[in-house]
């Protein structure tokens, strides 16, 4: 077993791991924080993205022990302090960026990385950051609208 | 998967160390190992992670203008910090797999598994680089030896990769949608002393150097100086996603639109 110990969602989290443990699999298994959602665990839905150290990983391609020392953020960290829902969780319920909602916590994760690197991207901009990101319900277009809105939201544009 | 000890040193030496048990793994960013080892088709004893290696990491030119980059750099990185250097190097970076993949998938990962379809190996044999490990130097037209195979040994660790910086390039990919690897991807770069062509995705054989097309383009560097030229369909990769002939075909079509890029 690994002793390994880090920051998630602002809180020193330890404990000890096999080797073989996924992060996703601390997150949810140990941590209890299931908002993280494993799609496919093989890498291509990105519905368990989260971010290590700012940036955006999927955590069921990542070793538990591999994040030992790092700030991790989950979607359980991206509601305000008051617990109301953080700008892009609230943009994609005003935009109806959901149906199932399975991947929306991948989605949500995935868009806050985008705005942080690029906070005005285009249209084509959002859909190719999304790529790693599947919605098998299809409904991307309300999920870019929703990132659109979140972004608008962020950096608002001078008033004249 | 089976499990493993998992272990994380903080030098190239302590890794080299960690390398020698038996049946240990070396572990880049995992973007491919982890997938490899959820189907149970590798079971290390040891993964010795090679991403907490200071002297593996970052950028720089070396006083010979080479542009130098650690065998554990990410792909994100060279996206962004390699620009300045070798725009079409940080290009080709920039549209590995996805965002969340590239921000864990490294340069030494990528050329040490050497996947058939992998966009690094065609840059790093276009730019004839020279791959460093902690043993030695290995010329890339030495380093890819055919499909997941390359001259590494056993225990061995690229702890660095040196590119020539051409004066044009360009990288292009045609990417196979669902794996977004590159079902054929050409890289062009254009050199004082002529131009190399490699392609990847499409020969059984992994990378390999179109000469025919580089000889056409060291003297004539257009896209019209390929005219007539094709590569033998007989030794390209045939599955659900193209036959042999077509992949031939887009071996052509790619180095025209790479030169014409340049």
């Amino acid at each position: 077993m690994v002793e390994i110990s880090m920051n998630v969602n602002g809180k020193p989290v330890s404990g000890a791991v096999e080797g073989r443990t996924l992060l996703s699999a601390f997150l949810r298994d140990d941590l209890r924080l299931t908002g993280t959602h494993i799609g496919c665990d093989t890498s291509q839905c990105g519905a368990c993205v989260v971010h290590v150290n700012g940036e955006a990983v999927k955590a069921c391609t990542m070793f538990a022990a591999e994040a030992d020392g790092a700030e991790v953020t989950t979607i359980e960290g991206m509601a305000n302090a008051d617990g109301t829902l953080g700008v892009v969780q609230q943009a994609f319920q005003d935009e109806h960026g959901l149906q199932c909602g399975f991947c929306t916590p991948g989605m949500v994760m995935s868009a806050a990385a985008l705005l942080r690197d690029n906070p005005t991207p285009s249209e084509a901009e959002i859909r190719e950051y999304l790529e790693g990101n599947i919605c098998r319900c299809t409904g991307y277009h309300n999920i870019v609208k929703a990132i659109q809105t979140a972004a608008a939201k962020l950096t608002p544009v001078a008033a004249e | 998967m089976y499990n493993f000890d998992f272990a994380k040193p903080s030098t190239i030496a302590d890794a080299v160390k960690a390398m020698s048990e038996e049946d240990a793994q070396a572990l880049g960013g995992g973007q491919t190992l982890i997938p490899t080892l959820k189907q149970r088709l590798a079971a290390p004893s040891t993964l010795v992670s090679l991403t907490g290696i200071p002297e593996m990491q970052g950028i720089c030119m070396d006083d010979a203008g080479r542009l130098c980059i650690g065998g554990a750099t990410t792909h994100a990185t060279v996206a962004a910090e390699g620009a300045a250097h070798y725009p079409a190097l940080a290009a080709m970076a920039s549209h590995i797999g996805d965002p969340a993949v590239r921000n864990r998938g490294t340069l030494g990962g990528s050329l040490a598994n050497n996947d058939p379809s992998a966009c690094y190996p065609a840059a790093v044999l276009a730019s004839g680089a020279t791959v460093v490990t902690n043993a030695r130097e290995i010329a890339a037209d030495d380093y890819f030896q055919g499909m997941f195979t390359t001259a590494l040994d056993e225990g061995e660790i690229i702890t660095e990769v040196k590119f020539p910086v051409p004066e044009a390039a360009n990288y292009q990919k045609f990417v196979q949608p669902a794996s977004r690897f590159a079902l054929v991807g050409v890289f062009v770069a254009k050199y004082a002393d002529g131009v190399r062509v490699a392609v990847t995705g499409a020969s059984e054989d992994g990378v390999f150097r179109w000469s025919e097309a580089e000889e056409a383009l060291s003297s004539d560097f257009s896209a019209g100086a390929l005219d007539g030229l094709s590569v033998d369909a007989s030794t390209m990769i045939g599955d659900l996603h193209g036959t042999p002939e077509y992949r031939a075909h887009l071996v052509s079509v790619m180095t025209r639109r790479a030169v014409a890029a340049c």
